[in-house]
């Protein structure tokens, strides 16, 4: 499956108000892999994916999903962009006066004429994919990190997206959990076919589920290094991303 | 039952009902489901279809009686959705009416122990500051002195401003029947000095300051600021309560006596444009209001900011946990606040009134 490109990113100055943090990025995500946008804290990785997802508009550039542009799109258009994607913010972000179950039915209900016993049906469902399903009448205050991390990847998921978005999946998490939602996204990008892109920087995380990554460097404004993570761990060329990948300070 | 085309969320949608009754209708075990001539299917048709093969009392493993032609990429989506417990989880039981009240009465027990323990603090903390005054914050004291006070002006002048005209054009037009419009200004007096100023600055300090505090506090011990504050072995109610309390105390008593000005101000307003001179009107407020009025409304209105900044940190510090724990906290901080300033002004109605002030 993964050879259709879905997303292609073309000249993207991304930034706030005219300020470009990162300049002229050029990449293509394919259909299916699980791909990684990395780099040091405060690189403007988080910023990039804001771009792309729509939130905050790009200083200038391009951002092509299934060759629409996210930054021009407009009313249906954008809707139409916005329902092919799925977000799980760093937080959950869930809806802390909804119950577990109440935050994954509500896209449902907003954005599908399904019945309401479907619609619960289907949370269920996505619910026990992320292995939440003990949880649906808990409320996010009532769940750790890695619990609130897994059912906002079951509400991203709710309308089956055909791309998900994961802003720092693991961060905060211990070993055992982070080993676990990552075990979790292999699974759903090997069942449900789903592209994932995921920005972060836990290397142990990178290794075991990425196909590709791409790194972004805070002096150069731009992309450092791409390819496979196992690779570049070991490829002495560039010696910030070889330190980088082997925690050299 | 044969399915053709599309089976994700908005095909579902359109198959739901029909295919549900059909397969209740059908009975158990007396229905099967050709997917043949499905192109597309996603989680939600993976679901509908898990769904109906349980209606049908199909246990997952005995699927394949139920659902035939499924094309190979489809497979691995049944089987996640067939792997779904999908039980009817009983949702937690609602609370009855009695448990309700019970627990609200608890609840309300709860607050007031809290609030009277915080009280006991306060003044604890108070005293203490008051025995040995450099252990006040000063500067943090008059930083919100200048955000509760001076910052405030505008709007204490324009509720004034405004209160003080209202209030006089209101009474003229009775007065005026019987040639008595210049006693109007006695009426301005007396009751934006005794009374309004200090009612109407409360309110505003309340609304203004009272949430602020709540919500300052609130999210400093969302954030575990207080936490941290307490570790390091710094009592939360010095470091953060006495400097506001004592600000809003000093502060109302100056925007109440600026309060009383401007009300009066709107009230000459009226006066000039009934054709009396600025002079005739101060010389009937001068005349009529005395020093113990002044004194009076000083004194509550004291009180008041006093119980204004306590209500607000206090409502603060017993944030809770959540999203909506800061709004809550705000919302009974001003509730509260205004409350308490119209309790404490009806004791002082009664006590003044018995002092003969």
């Amino acid at each position: 499956m993964m050879n259709e490109t879905i997303i292609n990113v073309r000249h993207l100055f991304a930034g706030y108000n005219n300020n470009a943090i990162m300049e002229d990025l050029n990449f293509d995500i394919q259909s299916g892999e699980v791909f990684v946008i990395l780099g040091g804290s405060g690189c403007g990785k988080s910023t990039v994916l804001k771009h792309m997802i729509g939130l905050v508009p790009p200083v200038s550039g391009q951002i092509l999903i299934h060759g629409e542009d996210m930054v021009t799109a407009r009313g249906q258009e954008r809707n139409r962009l916005l329902a092919g994607i799925g977000v799980a913010f760093q937080n959950g972000a869930l809806f802390g006066s909804m119950t577990v179950l109440e935050n994954i039915m509500l896209p449902l209900i907003e954005f599908t004429d399904l019945p309401r016993e479907a619609i619960e049906a289907i949370a269920r469902v996505k619910l026990d994919l992320v292995d939440m399903g003990h949880a649906l009448y808990l409320l996010p205050d009532e769940l750790s990190g890695g619990m609130k991390k897994r059912a906002a990847i079951a509400r991203a998921m709710a309308l089956d997206p055909a791309i998900l978005f994961l802003d720092e999946p693991s961060a905060g998490l211990d070993p055992l959990t982070s080993a676990e939602l990552d075990r979790l996204i292999l699974e759903l990008a090997g069942s449900l076919k789903i592209t994932f892109v995921i920005v972060t920087h836990e290397l142990d995380s990178i290794l075991a589920i990425s196909d590709r990554v791409i790194m972004l460097g805070k002096e150069e404004k731009g992309i450092i290094a791409q390819g496979d993570p196992k690779k570049l761990k070991v490829d002495p060329s560039n010696p910030y991303v070889y330190n980088f990948f082997n925690r050299n300070p | 039952m044969l399915f053709s085309g599309r089976l994700d969320a908005p095909g579902v949608a359109r198959l739901w009902d029909t295919a549900v009754k059909t397969v209740k209708k059908a009975g158990q075990g007396k229905i099967r489901i050709d997917l043949e001539s499905v192109d597309y299917m996603d989680m939600a048709g993976a679901t509908f279809i898990s769904y109906l093969s349980r209606l049908s009392g199909r246990t997952p493993t005995e699927q394949s009686d139920f659902v035939t032609g499924v094309k190979k990429e489809f497979a691995p989506l049944l089987e996640l959705a067939q792997k779904s417990k999908n039980e009817a989880l009983a949702p937690p039981p609602k609370v009855s009416y009695i448990e309700k009240t019970g627990e609200d009465l608890v609840t309300f027990l709860e607050d007031a122990k809290m609030f009277i323990t915080m009280v006991g603090e306060i003044t604890v903390a108070l005293f203490s500051c008051l025995k040995n005054p450099s252990r006040v914050r000063w500067a943090d004291t008059w930083m919100v002195a200048e955000r509760s006070g001076v910052n405030a002006l505008p709007i204490v002048a324009l509720i004034s401003f405004i209160v003080g005209l209202v209030m006089a054009f209101q009474a003229a037009i009775p007065m005026r029947m019987f040639g008595a419009e210049i006693y109007v200004a006695n009426l301005i007096g007396i009751a934006m000095i005794r009374e309004l100023g200090p009612l109407m600055t409360a309110i505003v300090l309340a609304g203004r300051s009272a949430s602020a505090f709540a919500a300052e506090i609130g999210t400093m011990k969302i954030n575990e600021e207080i936490d941290a504050l307490t570790v390091m072995g710094m009592e939360p109610v010095r470091f953060l309560i006495v400097p506001r309390v004592i600000a809003a105390t000093l502060i109302t008593p100056l925007l109440t006596v600026f309060s009383n000005f401007v009300g009066i101000l709107g009230g000459m307003v009226v006066i000039l444009s009934l054709g009396y001179p600025p002079i005739a009107y101060y010389n009937q407020v001068v005349g009529f209001v005395s020093w113990e009025d002044l004194a009076g409304g000083l004194v509550k209105c004291f009180v008041f900011g006093l119980l204004i900044a306590a209500t607000g940190c206090i409502r603060g510090y017993q944030t809770l946990r959540g999203p909506s724990a800061v709004g809550d906290a705000t919302t009974r901080a001003v509730v509260s606040s205004i409350i308490l300033v119209a309790v404490f002004d009806g004791i002082f109605s009664i006590i003044f009134f018995y002092l003969g002030i």
